[in-house]
């Protein structure tokens, strides 16, 4: 087991003393090798989650967990100095902007050789040049050697994303977590990373989190999926069964959306309303209020696990996959 | 169908530096020449840095063009007008957190345009911007607002209303609905279709999301480096692509029924500043030849009545 996270809970100071609840109870595992996708709309949690997976989250938050267990390592309470000797080395994450998550005032080779220095001890110091180099070619950088004395701001933004995959990956992790990894780039280069990171988590066999607002990208890069909203994970699965064979209504009116979906310009499905505001979000079920199928037991109780053939939803009411 | 929007080997370019006879600039279009019919949605699709939006200010004339003709509805002269025709054609921006001016009320938003070109007093003009409000899907109790008080999706809205308000025949969106979240995409879009029919709009529609152009739009112009590569009925285009680009580029667009197997295209987007010679396209096309190297193709007719800037398929 890479992962463990039972009851993770987030939540923020507010003015007049009371705690706004961006995650809520939220609880999944991930094995060696698994490719998960995370998926919501922006402000659901998703980028939260994967920074309390790192210890990263923001000070003023106030984190709460049952339990949590990276990669054997049991973390007994939200401090960020427990995650020391994980984040960074058998964790690592790769940011949805390179061009601000890589240092501007420092050449590629330096920030390279930084990860090295504090998580390689295998190798010396003679060794870094040829690792690097070779890191450089994993992720398709043609002319490593040259590229290793760029700036940044000399490199397009796909080369960017390259060189912070090859950062993640200069110290060899367990679990990648890529956090919208090619939102910030065109269709052909989005391509072109993840066809890379496709081939080196192979190659590793690592772990992935994959987290994503694209359907399309997740159906492709990874083998199962959860989808959040408003700070939960709603639905969970095999990614081929969850996109084809939604359950919960919240997943099945997110794939009507897609334009995708439909034909001709034919009317699109639209979820009806916006995501609750994290000041104003419902007592029990999140999606209750936008839902088409929701009922007075919707307000009243919180919603259960179903399970069908395809996939498992935090509903009452879960979409009837039997008739399709 | 009467032509709506003719465009003649038009060209941009920017100055970079230098001056005088030593004068530098980067050549964001050339040779763009297509024309758009009443009543139809073409989508302008291509990578960033391949001047979808600088096509779009040209039309607008929100910046001039160093060469080549613009006509709106055959009408010679819009081409050496300064100022945008405003009351015939109109543009939805992208961002819709940078594009509305953060002190103006709503209803102040969407009347600019009628106080601007003094079609109505201000009484008036905040009536027709209440109704407008509601045929865009907004409560009318929020003209009193501003723009932080409200999420993305509604700020688009406002952003149509504003473009709408002076009722232009053509509306130009350049990737109305990428800084919004799914569900609300689909909001917007639907909104533009039937905002469409009710102002018998023509729409330039500008995106990189070919699963919006393939839902959308009827006519499909491609576009890399500058220039049109490939120009024609989308339902040919998607279904049986001619040029190098635009394969590579439906093949690479993520689709929740799977992609068909390829190899990604190599390299990038070269720089416009130097651009490659011969056909713009040859350092990053699966099938390029010497001769690519060498001769530019010309835009020429292909299968299916479209035009192609190849000279191998």
């Amino acid at each position: 087991m890479i992962l463990s996270v039972k009851n993770l809970n987030v939540s923020f100071p507010a003015e007049n003393g009371q705690c706004l609840k961006a995650i809520s109870n939220l609880s999944f595992e991930l094995k060696e090798g698994e490719t998960l996708g995370m998926v919501g709309e922006s402000g659901c949690g998703k980028s939260l989650t994967n920074l309390c997976l790192m210890g990263l989250w923001p000070t003023q938050a106030i984190i709460e967990f049952d339990e949590l267990i990276i990669l054997g390592k049991k973390i007994p309470r939200p401090d960020p100095k427990l995650w020391q000797d994980i984040r960074g080395s058998k964790v690592s994450m790769i940011f949805q902007d390179p061009m601000s998550a890589l240092n501007p005032t420092m050449r590629v080779r330096k920030q390279i050789f930084e990860v090295f220095r504090f998580h390689r001890n295998d190798i010396n110091k003679d060794q870094y040049e040829d690792e690097a180099i070779q890191l450089l070619n994993d992720v398709g950088i043609p002319d490593p050697q040259k590229r290793l004395d760029a700036y940044p701001y000399e490199l397009s933004g796909g080369m960017a994303q390259r060189i912070m995959i090859a950062m993640a990956l200069a110290s060899k992790p367990q679990l990648l977590i890529a956090d919208e990894p090619t939102t910030a780039l065109d269709v052909t280069i989005q391509d072109q990373i993840l066809t890379v990171l496709r081939e080196l988590i192979e190659k590793y066999r690592m772990a992935l989190i994959l987290v994503t607002h694209d359907l399309g990208v997740v159906f492709q890069n990874t083998e199962n999926i959860q989808i959040m909203y408003a700070g939960e994970i709603i639905e969970r699965g095999k990614t081929k069964d969850v996109i084809h064979h939604p359950s919960h209504p919240y997943t099945d009116g997110l794939l009507k959306s897609l334009p995708e979906s439909q034909k001709n310009q034919a009317k699109l499905y639209s979820i009806p309303g916006v995501v609750p505001d994290i000041h104003d979000r419902p007592p029990f079920c999140q999606f209750a209020p936008r839902c088409p199928k929701a009922q007075d037991l919707c307000d009243k109780e919180f919603p259960i696990w179903h399970k069908n053939n395809f996939s498992t939803a935090y509903c009452h009411f879960p979409m009837d996959q039997d008739n399709k | 169908m009467m032509t709506v929007l003719k465009v003649e080997n038009l060209a941009k370019h920017y100055p970079i530096k230098g001056w005088g006879k030593k004068q530098q600039s980067v050549t964001a279009l050339k040779d763009i020449s297509f024309e758009i019919n009443e009543g139809e949605i073409v989508a302008l699709v291509g990578e960033s840095g391949c001047g979808k939006s600088t096509l779009a200010k040209v039309l607008m004339k929100l910046t001039p063009a160093t060469s080549g003709r613009i006509e709106l509805f055959s009408e010679h002269d819009y081409q050496d007008e300064k100022t945008p025709r405003s009351t015939d054609i109109q543009m939805v921006f992208q961002d819709p957190y940078f594009s509305l001016n953060p002190r103006k009320k709503l209803w102040e938003l969407i009347a600019d345009p009628l106080l601007i070109q003094k079609k109505a007093s201000k009484e008036d003009a905040k009536i027709r911007a209440l109704e407008l409000m509601e045929r865009v899907g907004l409560r009318t109790n929020m003209a009193d607002r501003y723009p932080h008080m409200i999420s993305g999706g509604q700020r688009q809205r406002i952003g149509i209303a504003r473009a709408l308000i002076l009722e232009p025949r053509v509306l130009i969106c350049d990737e109305p609905i990428s800084a919004l979240d799914v569900s609300i995409q689909s909001q917007i879009i639907n909104l533009l279709l039937e905002l469409r029919q009710q102002f018998s709009l023509t729409l330039l529609f500008i995106t990189h999301d070919l699963t919006v152009v393939r839902y959308l739009a009827e006519k499909v112009i491609v576009m890399y480096l500058g220039e049109i590569v490939e120009w024609g009925d989308k339902e040919a285009l998607f279904n049986n692509p001619s040029h190098p680009y635009t394969k590579a580029l439906l093949e690479a667009s993520p689709s929740i029924f799977g992609q068909k197997k390829h190899s990604p295209l190599t390299g990038e987007l070269p720089s416009p500043v130097n651009p490659p010679s011969g056909c713009a396209f040859h350092p990053r096309c699966p099938i390029a030849q010497e001769s690519c190297r060498q001769k530019r193709p010309l835009l020429r007719e292909g299968d299916d009545k479209r035009l192609i800037r190849c000279d191998l398929v």
